[in-house]
C-alpha cells in the first residue's frame, strides 16, 4: 500500500464520523431549528452503538442501537423545543451535558471491552486495482453510506416537494403554517433525522474507527459538524467538501510531523481550525447567489389555534 | 452564527464534570481531580485504581469524592475550590495543568492539604508527587531496539513538557545502547485524550515506515491501530494487553496505591507534611507490564534492566549525556543528571533529529 493511499484511507475514515453528523444537523436547520447537542447525541451513539455491538456481535445492530439512542436523544429535544418552546440553544447545550453523563453511564460495563472492527468491502478484481482500487472499493459500509445519505438529502431538498416544504418551514415558519403546513410535525421529523444521523455518527467511531467503548471518545467531534453545516452555508454539496477537507488537513498535519517539516505542531494542530475560519471568511466575501442561513433558524415557534 | 460561539464557549466552560459520593460523619474526607475519565483506562483509570486501593484498606476512616474530565487550566480553579469549601481535607489534583489552579487555591485555604501530581511547585500545604515514568521507558527504548526491523520507532507525544519530553530521550538513551542509529518518529497530538486523533497518528507513524509504536497519550486506540497492522507496540500508563494481545511488548504502568495510602495515613495520624515525592520501578509507583511478544534474550535483558535501575545501579541519565546540538550536557548529579534537570528536561539528546515544538 503505498503511503498517499494510506493517506487518502485515513483522510476519508477520519471525516465519515463529521459527514454523518454534519449531514443530520444540516437537514434539522434546514427546518429551523438549531440543535447544539450534536456531541451528546453523538456519545449516547458511541456507547449504545458499541454495547449492541458487543452483545450481539453484529456490526448492523450496533450501528442500529447508535440511530435508535440519537432519535431518542433528539426526541427529549424535540419534546423541549417543539412541545414546551424552550430555548433551543440552551436545551442543546443541556442535551450535550445530559449526553457525556449518560455515555458515561451506559458505557461504564463496557469499557475494557473490545469488539471486531466493521468489515471492509471487498470485490475481487476491482479492490485489487492499484492506487485507487481500495480507495473506491474498498471501504467500509459507513463511508459509502455517509455518501449516499448526502445525495439523498440533495435530492430531497431541492428535487421533493417535501423537501421545499421542509425548506420553507425553516425559511418563515408563520407562511409555512398558513399555508396549512404543520411546522411542528416537520420540525419533529427533521430533528429525528438529526438525531438518527448523529447518533450513527457516534457509533461509527466504536464501530468502524477504534473498537472500544471510552468515554468521551467523541472528543469535540459533535462541535465539528456543527461548525461543517455553517462552513458548507447549508448546502449539502459543500458538506461533503468541507467534511473531507476538515478530515484531510487533520491527517496531513500529523504526516508533516513524520516528515519532520520544520512548524510547530501546535500550528498544525490548529490549521483545520484555521482553515475553517479562512473558508468562512471567503464564502462570505463572495456569496454569490449562494445560500445563506435559514431565515427563522433557531426561532421558537408556537402556532396560534 | 454569533449564537452558535456562544453556546460553544458556554459548552467548554460547563466542562462534563460529575460530582460523586455521599456525605458521612467525622470521616475524613479525601477529595480528587481527574483531568479524564475514570474509565479512560490510561492516565485517570490508574489515579482512581489508586483510589479505590486507598479506599479498600482505610474506608473505614476515610471517604473520597473525585471530578472527572476536569479541564486544565483556570478552569480547574473552580473544581478545586469546590472540593475544598466541600470540607475535603486532603485533595489530589492529577494532572500537570493543574499546578497554578491548585496553589492559587492551597493559599486560600491553608487549613486543605493539597497533593499535585507530575508539578514542581509546592507550599506548606501543597506537597507534589510523581512516578520516574522515564525508568520504564529506558526498558522500552531497549526492546523497541531490540524488536525493530526497520529501525524506526514512531512516538506518538501529547505536549512539549519536560514529562514527556524526558520519555523521549530515556526511550532514545535506551535504545542506542542496542542500535546507536536507531531514529524515532514523533507525532505531537496536542491532546492527553482523543481515541481518534491518536489512532490516525499511529496510522500516520507506521505508513511512514515506523515498525513500533509507543505513545505519551492515555488511549488504547494506538496498540489497537499497532495489533490491526501486525506491529508491536508498548502500552500506556496501564495494562492495554487486551486491546493488542499480538502487539503489547511491554507496559509502563502507574501505580498510585502505595502513595494514597501512605498519604492519607499521615493525614489522619496527623503527621502530613508538603513533600516532593519522586517514585519509580524501587517504590513501585512504576510497574512494568508483562514482557510479551518478544524472543527470551530480548526479554531476559529488559528484566535485567529493570533490576538494575531498581537496584539503582543503572541510571538512564547517565553522564554523560550529549544534547541535541551536539554539547555534552552539564551533569549536576555527579554520575547522572540531577532530578530538577530530568523535571524541567527541554532539550532532545543526540539522535533525534526533530526539534521540540515552539523551542
Amino acid at each position: 500500500m503505498g503511503l498517499i493511499e494510506a493517506i487518502i484511507l485515513a483522510v476519508l475514515a477520519a471525516s465519515t464520523p463529521l459527514l454523518l453528523a454534519a449531514t443530520g444537523e444540516l437537514v434539522t436547520e434546514r427546518s429551523g431549528v438549531l440543535n447544539l447537542g450534536v456531541e451528546g447525541m453523538m456519545i449516547v451513539g458511541a456507547a449504545c452503538g458499541f454495547g449492541g455491538a458487543w452483545l450481539s456481535g453484529s456490526v448492523i445492530i450496533g450501528a442500529l442501537c447508535g440511530i435508535v439512542a440519537g432519535v431518542l436523544m433528539s426526541l427529549i429535544f424535540a419534546l423541549m423545543t417543539l412541545g414546551l418552546a424552550v430555548n433551543q440553544v440552551a436545551t442543546g447545550l443541556a442535551l450535550t451535558i445530559l449526553g457525556i453523563g449518560l455515555s458515561g453511564l451506559i458505557g461504564s460495563r463496557f469499557v475494557g471491552e473490545k469488539i471486531s472492527l466493521a468489515p471492509h468491502l471487498y470485490i475481487p478484481g476491482l479492490t485489487d486495482i492499484p492506487l485507487i482500487g481500495r480507495i473506491l472499493f474498498g471501504e467500509d459500509a459507513f463511508v459509502y453510506l455517509s455518501l449516499a445519505l448526502v445525495a439523498g438529502v440533495w435530492f430531497f431538498l431541492y428535487k421533493t416537494r417535501a423537501g421545499l416544504i421542509l425548506r420553507a418551514a425553516g425559511d418563515n415558519h408563520a407562511s409555512a403554517h398558513a399555508l396549512g403546513y404543520s411546522v411542528l410535525r416537520i420540525r419533529m421529523f427533521a430533528v429525528m433525522f438529526g438525531g438518527a444521523c448523529a447518533g450513527l455518527a457516534g457509533a461509527y467511531l466504536p464501530l468502524a474507527y477504534t473498537p472500544f467503548f471510552i468515554p468521551g471518545m467523541t472528543a469535540g467531534r459533535g462541535w465539528i459538524a456543527l461548525a461543517l453545516v455553517v462552513f458548507a452555508s447549508w448546502l449539502p454539496g459543500r458538506l461533503v467538501i468541507g467534511a473531507y477537507l476538515f478530515g484531510a488537513v487533520t491527517i496531513l498535519q500529523l504526516h508533516a510531523q513524520g516528515w519532520g517539516v520544520g512548524i510547530p505542531s501546535q500550528l498544525m494542530s490548529a490549521l483545520p481550525y484555521l482553515a475553517t475560519v479562512i473558508v468562512l471568511v471567503l464564502i462570505s466575501r463572495a456569496r454569490t447567489g449562494g445560500s445563506t442561513a435559514p431565515a427563522a433558524l433557531g426561532t421558537v415557534f408556537v402556532p396560534d389555534r | 452564527m454569533k449564537k452558535i460561539l456562544i453556546a460553544a464557549t458556554a459548552a467548554m466552560l460547563v466542562t462534563g464534570a460529575g460530582l460523586f459520593g455521599a456525605s458521612a460523619a467525622d470521616k475524613l474526607k479525601v477529595g480528587f481531580i481527574y483531568i479524564g475519565p475514570v474509565g479512560d483506562l490510561g492516565w485517570t483509570y490508574q489515579h482512581d485504581l489508586g483510589r479505590l486501593a486507598m479506599l479498600k484498606e482505610l474506608g473505614d476512616r476515610v471517604e473520597t469524592t473525585f471530578l472527572e474530565n476536569v479541564s486544565e487550566g483556570p478552569d480547574s480553579e473552580r473544581s478545586i475550590e469546590q472540593l475544598a469549601r466541600a470540607g475535603n481535607k486532603l485533595i489530589f489534583t492529577t494532572s500537570f495543568g493543574y499546578m497554578e489552579p491548585t496553589l492559587k487555591v492551597a493559599k486560600k485555604y491553608p487549613n486543605v492539604h493539597f497533593e499535585h501530581a507530575t508539578g514542581y511547585k509546592r507550599d506548606k500545604n501543597m506537597s507534589t508527587y510523581s512516578g520516574r515514568f522515564y525508568e520504564g521507558r529506558y526498558i522500552q527504548g531497549i526492546i523497541a531496539a531490540k524488536m525493530s526491523k526497520s529501525g524506526v520507532l514512531g512516538y506518538i507525544a501529547s505536549f512539549p513538557i519536560p514529562e514527556v519530553i524526558s520519555g523521549i530521550n530515556a526511550t532514545m538513551l535506551g535504545a542506542q545502547t542496542i542500535n546507536p542509529n536507531i531514529k524515532v518518529k514523533i507525532i505531537w497530538a496536542n491532546t492527553w485524550f482523543d481515541p481518534g486523533k491518536e489512532a490516525d497518528a499511529a496510522k500516520a507513524l507506521i505508513d511512514q515506515g515506523a515498525d513500533i509504536i509507543m505513545q505519551h497519550t492515555d488511549s488504547p486506540a494506538a496498540m489497537q491501530v499497532a495489533a490491526e497492522r501486525g506491529k508491536l507496540a508498548f502500552g500506556q500508563d496501564s495494562e492495554m494487553i487486551k486491546f493488542g494481545p499480538k502487539a503489547q511488548l511491554t507496559s509502563t504502568m502507574n501505580n498510585w496505591g502505595p502513595y494514597y495510602i501512605e498519604r492519607v495515613k499521615a493525614e489522619l495520624n496527623g503527621t502530613w507534611k508538603s513533600e516532593d515525592f519522586w517514585g519509580g520501578l524501587k517504590s513501585k509507583i512504576v510497574v512494568m507490564a508483562p514482557y510479551t511478544n518478544m524472543p527470551d534474550d530480548v526479554k531476559k535483558l529488559a528484566m535485567e534492566t529493570e533490576a538494575a535501575i531498581t537496584e539503582g545501579k543503572l541510571q538512564p541519565f547517565k553522564c554523560p549525556i550529549v544534547g541535541q546540538d551536539g554539547k555534552e550536557v552539564e551533569c549536576k548529579g555527579g554520575t547522572h543528571l540531577d532530578d530538577g534537570q530530568v523535571l524541567g528536561m527541554n532539550f532532545y539528546v543526540k539522535g533525534i533529529d526533530e526539534k521540540i515544538p515552539g523551542k
